[in-house]
C-alpha cells in the first residue's frame, strides 16, 4: 500500500538522476563493466586476504621446496598451486597480500594528493596573486624532472621502505590534481552563481568548498580514478628498483624486483606478480576511461 | 636556478655521510676525516656550500664523482648518448606503429580491428615496463634466443667511440656484423621503452582521425571525388597530427622516467642506469649533478617542442 502511494506520487517523466545517469553509461560500455569486476575482485582480495590466502606470506613453510613450480608445470602441487619463492614463501598467498598492498599505495596517494591538490588548487584559484605564482612555479618545478626520477630521488632522501614510497610517488602526481583544480576553479569564478554567492555574503571558505569545488568535480574525479593506476604503476617501478617495499613485504614490484636474476630458473616467481600489476592496472584504467565517458558526454567519442 | 636550489638542498637531507660512507669497514683517523671533509667544503656552513654550487655550475662544472672521481658532466656526455639512442629509436618505433594503427582503428570504427587496437593500446597503456622487459627476455632471448638482452653490442667488437651513436659508430667502423650486433641489442629495449608512448600515440591518433573525418572539408574532399587514400593521407592525416605532435613532447620526460626502467632492465649503459648505480653507491655529486642536468635537458626539449608546434599549427603563431 504504501509502495503504491510512493509510485504514484513520484512525477511520471523524472529526469534520470545523475547517479543514475552515471551508472546508465558505465554499464553500457563493456570495457568499464569488466574493470569494475575486476577491481571488485581484486579489492575482495585485498580487504579478506587473511582468509583467502592459505599461507602466510612472509613465513618460510616451504623451504624445502624453494622455488617449486606452480601446479600447471611438472612437479607442481596443490599445496602451493602458484609455487613457491625463492625464500620458501607460498605465491599465491603473497599475491593475495600483494593486493591489498598494492591497492593501499593507490588508493592512500590518490586520497592525499586529491585532497591536498583541492586545497592547493583553490587557494591558487581564489587567492591569485603571489600566492598562486608562486605554488604554479613550485609544481612547475616539481614537472620539470620526469617522475620516477623525482621519486627516486625522495626515496633517496627519506629511505626505502612502504610509507615512503607512497610521499615519493604522491609529490610527483600532486601537480596535475592543483593544476587542474585551479584550471576547473578559475572557470568557476567568473559564473554567476558564484557572484550571486558572493553577493549573498557567502564566506570564503564556504564558497570555496561547497559553491565551486562541487562544479569541478567531473573531471577530478577521472583523474583520481587514473591516478589510482599511476600511482600503482609507479609504486611498482620503485619496488623493483629496490627502492620502494622492503622484504618480506609482498609488494608486487618488489617481489620481482628480488626475483629478477630467477627469471631463467623460475620464470614464474618473475612473471605472476608483474601480470598482477598489469591487470589491475589494465581494470582501473578501462573503468576510469568509462567514467570520463559517462560524466562528460561531450568528450565521448569512442 | 630554482632546480639547482631543489636538487641541492634535497640532497643535502639525505641521512649518511658520503665520507662514512666512502670509509667502509677501514677506520680513518678523525684527522683524515677532518681534511677530507674540508676538500670537499663540507665543513663550510650550507648557504657558503650552496653559493659555491652555483657558482660551480655556472662555471659549468656539475661536481665530481666521490666513486669514479671523473667529472660529473664528463660522464654524463659520455653515457647521455646511448639513452638518446635508446629513447629515439623508441619514439621512431612508437612512431612507425602508433600512427597507421590509430588511423586504421579509426577508420575500422566499431569493427574487430578497431577493438584489437583500441584492447591492445590499453593493455600497452597500463604496462608495467620493468615486467615488460623481463617477459621480452625471457620470451625473446632465453626461449627463442633471437635477440641479446643486454648492453648495447657484442662484447667481441671493439668499437671507438666517435658520435656515441652505436648504430652510427658501427657503421663507421667498418666492423663486419658489427652493424647488425648493435641493431640485435637495441630492438628488445627500444620495443620495451616505447610500448607506452605507442599506446599513447595510437590513442590519440584514433581519436583525432575520428573526429576529423566528420569535418565538412573531409566530406567536401571526398565529396569532390579524391580517393580514399588521398583524403585520408593528405587531408585528414595533416590535421590529425597536431595533437599527435603535442602528445609526443608530451613523452619527454616519461620516456626518460621510463629510460631508468628500461636501462635497468638490460643493463643498458645510459644515463638511467647510472643514476640507479650512483644512488646504491651513495655517489651524491652525481645524483645531484645528474638530475640537474636530465631537468635541464627536460626542460630544453619541452620548450624546443613549444616552438615546433608553432610551426606545424599557424594557428597558434597568430594567435600570441
Amino acid at each position: 500500500m504504501a509502495a503504491d502511494i510512493a509510485v504514484a506520487r513520484t512525477p511520471a517523466q523524472a529526469p534520470p538522476s545523475f547517479l543514475a545517469e552515471t551508472w546508465r553509461g558505465l554499464t553500457e560500455n563493456r570495457g568499464a563493466v569488466f574493470g569494475l569486476v575486476t577491481i571488485i575482485l581484486v579489492g575482495l582480495a585485498a580487504i579478506f586476504a587473511d582468509f583467502i590466502a592459505p599461507h602466510s606470506y612472509a613465513e618460510q613453510l616451504f623451504r624445502d621446496h624453494t622455488l617449486a613450480p606452480p601446479v600447471w608445470v611438472d612437479g607442481g602441487s596443490w599445496s602451493y598451486p602458484f609455487g613457491v619463492d625463492q625464500a620458501g614463501r607460498d605465491m599465491l598467498s603473497r599475491l593475495i597480500h600483494g593486493a591489498r598492498i598494492s591497492l593501499t599505495i593507490g588508493v592512500a596517494v590518490m586520497v592525499v594528493s586529491v585532497a591536498m591538490g583541492v586545497v592547493l588548487g583553490l587557494l591558487a584559484a581564489f587567492r591569485g596573486g603571489v600566492v598562486d605564482n608562486l605554488l604554479m612555479r613550485l609544481m612547475d618545478l616539481i614537472m620539470s624532472v620526469p617522475d620516477l626520477v623525482l621519486s627516486v630521488v625522495v626515496v633517496a632522501i627519506i629511505g626505502p621502505n612502504l610509507i615512503n614510497t607512497i610521499w615519493a610517488v604522491l609529490i610527483v602526481f600532486l601537480p596535475r590534481y592543483v593544476r587542474l583544480v585551479r584550471a576547473s576553479a578559475l572557470a568557476e569564478l567568473p559564473k554567476d552563481y558564484v557572484t550571486a554567492a558572493k553577493v549573498a555574503g557567502v564566506g570564503p571558505i564556504r564558497l570555496m568548498f561547497l559553491t565551486v569545488l562541487p562544479n569541478c568535480m567531473a573531471p577530478l574525479i577521472v583523474q583520481a580514478t587514473l591516478g589510482i593506476s599511476d600511482a600503482m604503476l609507479q609504486a611498482a617501478a620503485l619496488g623493483f628498483l629496490g627502492l620502494g617495499a622492503q622484504p618480506p613485504v609482498p609488494e608486487w614490484g618488489s617481489m620481482l624486483g628480488e626475483a629478477r636474476s630467477l627469471l631463467q630458473r623460475a620464470p614464474w616467481v618473475v612473471t605472476l606478480p608483474g601480470l598482477c600489476i598489469l591487470v589491475t592496472v589494465v581494470a582501473i584504467n578501462l573503468f576510469g576511461d568509462g567514467l570520463r565517458d559517462a560524466l562528460d558526454p561531450k568528450l565521448k567519442r569512442g | 636556478m630554482a632546480l639547482i636550489a631543489l636538487t641541492f638542498f634535497s640532497l643535502r637531507l639525505v641521512p649518511g655521510d658520503p665520507i662514512e660512507v666512502r670509509r667502509g669497514e677501514r677506520g680513518i683517523s678523525p684527522e683524515r676525516l677532518a681534511q677530507l671533509r674540508h676538500e670537499m667544503g663540507l665543513d663550510q656552513p650550507l648557504y657558503q656550500q650552496f653559493w659555491d654550487y652555483v657558482k660551480q655550475i655556472a662555471h659549468g662544472d656539475f661536481g665530481t664523482s666521490i666513486v669514479s672521481h671523473t667529472p660529473v658532466l664528463k660522464e654524463f656526455m659520455a653515457l647521455f648518448p646511448a639513452t638518446v639512442e635508446l629513447t629515439l629509436a623508441a619514439m621512431l618505433f612508437a612512431i612507425v606503429i602508433g600512427i597507421p594503427a590509430g588511423m586504421l582503428a579509426a577508420l575500422r570504427r566499431g569493427k574487430a580491428t578497431d577493438y584489437v587496437v583500441t584492447g591492445a593500446a590499453v593493455t600497452g597503456n597500463s604496462m608495467p615496463i620493468f615486467w615488460w622487459g623481463l617477459l621480452l627476455i625471457l620470451l625473446v632471448s632465453v626461449k627463442m634466443d633471437i635477440a641479446p638482452s643486454g648492453d648495447r653490442i657484442d662484447l667481441l667488437y671493439d668499437i671507438p667511440s666517435i658520435t656515441g651513436f652505436m648504430l652510427i659508430d658501427t657503421l663507421l667502423s667498418d666492423q663486419d656484423g658489427a652493424f647488425m650486433s648493435a641493431l640485435s641489442h637495441l630492438v628488445l629495449p627500444m620495443i620495451v621503452l616505447g610500448t607506452i608512448p605507442l599506446a599513447v600515440i595510437t590513442r590519440i591518433t584514433r581519436s583525432a582521425m575520428l573526429e576529423i573525418l566528420n569535418e565538412d572539408y573531409v566530406r567536401t574532399a571526398r565529396a569532390k571525388g579524391l580517393s580514399p587514400l588521398r583524403v585520408v593521407g593528405l587531408h585528414a592525416l595533416r590535421n590529425a597530427l597536431i595533437p599527435v605532435v603535442t602528445v609526443i613532447g608530451l613523452q619527454i620526460s616519461s620516456l626518460i622516467a621510463g629510460a631508468v626502467q628500461t636501462e635497468t632492465v638490460f643493463s643498458w649503459p645510459g644515463i638511467g642506469h647510472w643514476l640507479i648505480e650512483s644512488l646504491g653507491r651513495r655517489d651524491y655529486p652525481v645524483l645531484q649533478g645528474g638530475v640537474l642536468l636530465i631537468s635541464v635537458v627536460v626542460v630544453g626539449l619541452n620548450l624546443f617542442i613549444d616552438l615546433l608546434y608553432g610551426l606545424i599549427n599557424p594557428r597558434i603563431r597568430h594567435g600570441r
